[in-house]
């Protein structure tokens, strides 16, 4: 297999892989107090983010591509907030790919976290006061072990998502070996070079391992319905 | 040592607009219709209702006041709560649910041993289980045991048999009656189930459209002329008894209320046992002289108090004193008439029926 796939894969493979696993832990990080709030939150504001937030779920990746490039780049908001903290610009960049990604995932994870907060209602926080709990002491020790399901799917789905992506690295990343270029961007270069084997190794390897991800959600799923 | 609240809480449909006293030891009662405001009271006192405006002190500390510069959390008010619906936490099993509360509660300020409570409510066979492995008894029985681990000043509960069927509100109503004594904690209850209120209520809240509309002693309270409609044909009285006899032949037991004595059937009872019976107005009839040929055992002398218009035009309520105890009636105001009741007549009260609480 190692023959069957060029160095230039494997170093695909890998950035592919710490694109998912950064995107997803960061992506976790932030999207739990977000869907904290959108859950308990009956303001406009709340409302009004909730529709920001999936709006990556509509929009074709090129279009947020676009207008992230053009506020990460020099002149943009961020590029020039970036420059001024010395970070310099982020398009091109592993950092720039790892913020896209992160707001190309973004519903992936709020959702799923959101959901699950939802159903947990308020209730069991009413109890954890009623047991002396402050609000920040029943939110790890009641709300994060309920929701333990909606982490799993939120962590999964981003992680499978990120994976998959390419309208928005091509738009953000480019096409940069070792740096950007990430698996789906590698399988179309094989397949613009007309490399149909190398094309098929990755996609359906990519096809595999997809499957069996969202194989084992359901099937995880399925179980926690019985019990 | 008592419980001062006044609230005023407007959702636009429902407004409830309360004040009240209770005193702090006891199991106070919050009874009325659904709708009536009384798990809304019960909300406010706990801190749950943010949108209530008023002030709330127990035992000399302020939770919250008028002007809204002060308002206690709930989890620092120390402040147990049991709800309707089981809510263990179904992540932790029986032990950790327990442990919850009293891990958080300090040392110095428990009240109640581990072991004492577990024993009170009977769960220490239940440990190790899952919350979904428990029936719905069960589980009301550790909520309550994992409420007062946390060593509560206070302990609200919110309708927490309305849940269950009828063999397990037996199973858990002794536990209730318990915990008062056992462990001095105060309890506020909401119910709106009769049965609880006689048997568990020192004293009584009655709520009507998120307006108090009595309160006192149960029996003071029930054997009111003037309670709403609703409530009219619960009109009675509560008697604290004591079982002096039964007899084996005729399976009877007498019970003695001052200047009151009562046979009932000897179903669970036995002498030196202390127990409250109630007796409806609708129960109860008058006559001018004692008819021993009548198949009614329970004949009292008595003399009327007052007598007053009951809620439908064709009845009437009389208040008697029989030696000591109070004694309600209702009867046509036909027979009212006839008999031409009035304060100071004596007359025989024939009981129809006692009700074992």
């Amino acid at each position: 297999m190692a023959a069957l796939l060029s160095p230039d894969d494997w170093s695909a493979i890998r950035l592919s892989l710490q694109l998912a696993g950064a995107t997803t832990v960061l992506l976790l990080l932030l999207a739990t107090p977000l869907a904290w709030w959108l859950a308990r939150s009956r303001s406009v504001a709340a409302a009004a983010v909730g529709a920001l937030v999936t709006l990556p779920l509509v929009l074709p990746p090129t279009v947020l591509g676009f207008y992230l490039l053009l506020a990460l780049g020099q002149n943009g908001w961020i590029g020039q907030l970036t420059q001024a903290l010395g970070l310099g610009l982020l398009p091109f960049t592993f950092g720039g790919l790892l913020l896209a990604s992160m707001l190309y995932s973004l519903p992936f994870a709020v959702q799923p976290l959101q959901q699950a907060f939802a159903a947990i209602g308020p209730r069991p926080l009413e109890v954890a006061a009623s047991l002396r709990a402050s609000p920040l002491d029943a939110f790890f020790s009641v709300v994060l072990p309920l929701a333990r399901p909606g982490f799993i799917t939120a962590a999964i789905m981003s992680f499978a998502h990120t994976l998959g992506e390419f309208g928005v690295v091509l738009m953000i990343g480019g096409n940069i070996p070792g740096a950007t270029r990430v698996l789906s961007v590698q399988i179309y270069d094989h397949v613009e070079a007309l490399e149909y084997p190398q094309a098929h190794w990755l996609a359906g390897g990519m096809l595999l391992f997809s499957f069996v991800v969202l194989l084992a959600l359901h099937l995880f799923k399925r179980q926690r319905e019985q019990t | 040592m008592s419980l001062d609240a006044r609230f005023a809480l407007d959702y636009g449909d429902f407004a409830l607009d309360v004040c009240l006293q209770l005193p702090a030891s006891g199991v106070s009662v919050l009874f009325g219709p659904s709708g009536s405001g009384k798990s809304s009271l019960l909300r406010c006192i706990a801190g749950l209702e943010p949108a209530a405006r008023g002030s709330l002190s127990f035992n000399q500390q302020c939770w919250q006041n008028d002007a809204g510069q002060r308002f206690v959390p709930l989890h620092q008010r120390q402040i147990g709560m049991v709800f309707q619906e089981p809510s263990l936490f179904a992540h932790l099993d029986v032990a950790a649910n327990l442990r919850f509360g009293w891990q958080r509660t300090p040392a110095a300020q428990r009240r109640a041993g581990w072991q004492q409570v577990i024993d009170l409510l009977g769960i220490g066979h239940l440990l190790a289980r899952r919350p979904d492995r428990l029936s719905g008894g069960e589980r009301q029985r550790v909520a309550i045991a994992r409420a007062l681990l946390a060593s509560p000043q206070l302990l609200l509960l919110d309708e927490p048999l309305a849940a269950l069927d009828f063999a397990r509100k037996q199973e858990i109503l002794p536990y209730l009656e318990n915990l008062p004594r056992e462990l001095d904690i105060p309890l506020i209850y909401v119910t709106h189930a009769f049965e609880e209120v006689v048997r568990l209520a020192d004293h009584l809240l009655l709520l009507q459209q998120g307006r108090v509309v009595a309160q006192g002693a149960p029996s003071q309270v029930l054997s009111r002329f003037d309670l709403p409609p609703e409530f009219a044909d619960e009109i009675s009285v509560v008697l604290q008894t004591q079982v002096t006899d039964v007899d084996t032949h005729y399976q009877l037991a007498t019970l003695q209320a001052p200047g009151v004595t009562l046979q009932v059937p000897a179903s669970g009872l036995w002498p030196g046992q202390a127990r409250r019976v109630r007796i409806h107005a609708r129960d109860v009839s008058l006559a001018l002289h004692d008819h021993p040929d009548s198949s009614i055992l329970n004949r009292l002398p008595a003399t009327v108090l007052t007598t007053s218009p009951a809620e439908h035009p064709a009845h009437a309520l009389v208040r008697l004193d029989a030696g000591g105890s109070e004694i309600v009636a209702r009867i046509t105001r036909r027979s009212h008439h006839l008999l031409q009741l009035a304060p100071g007549m004596p007359v025989w009260a024939q009981i129809k029926s006692v009700v074992l609480v």
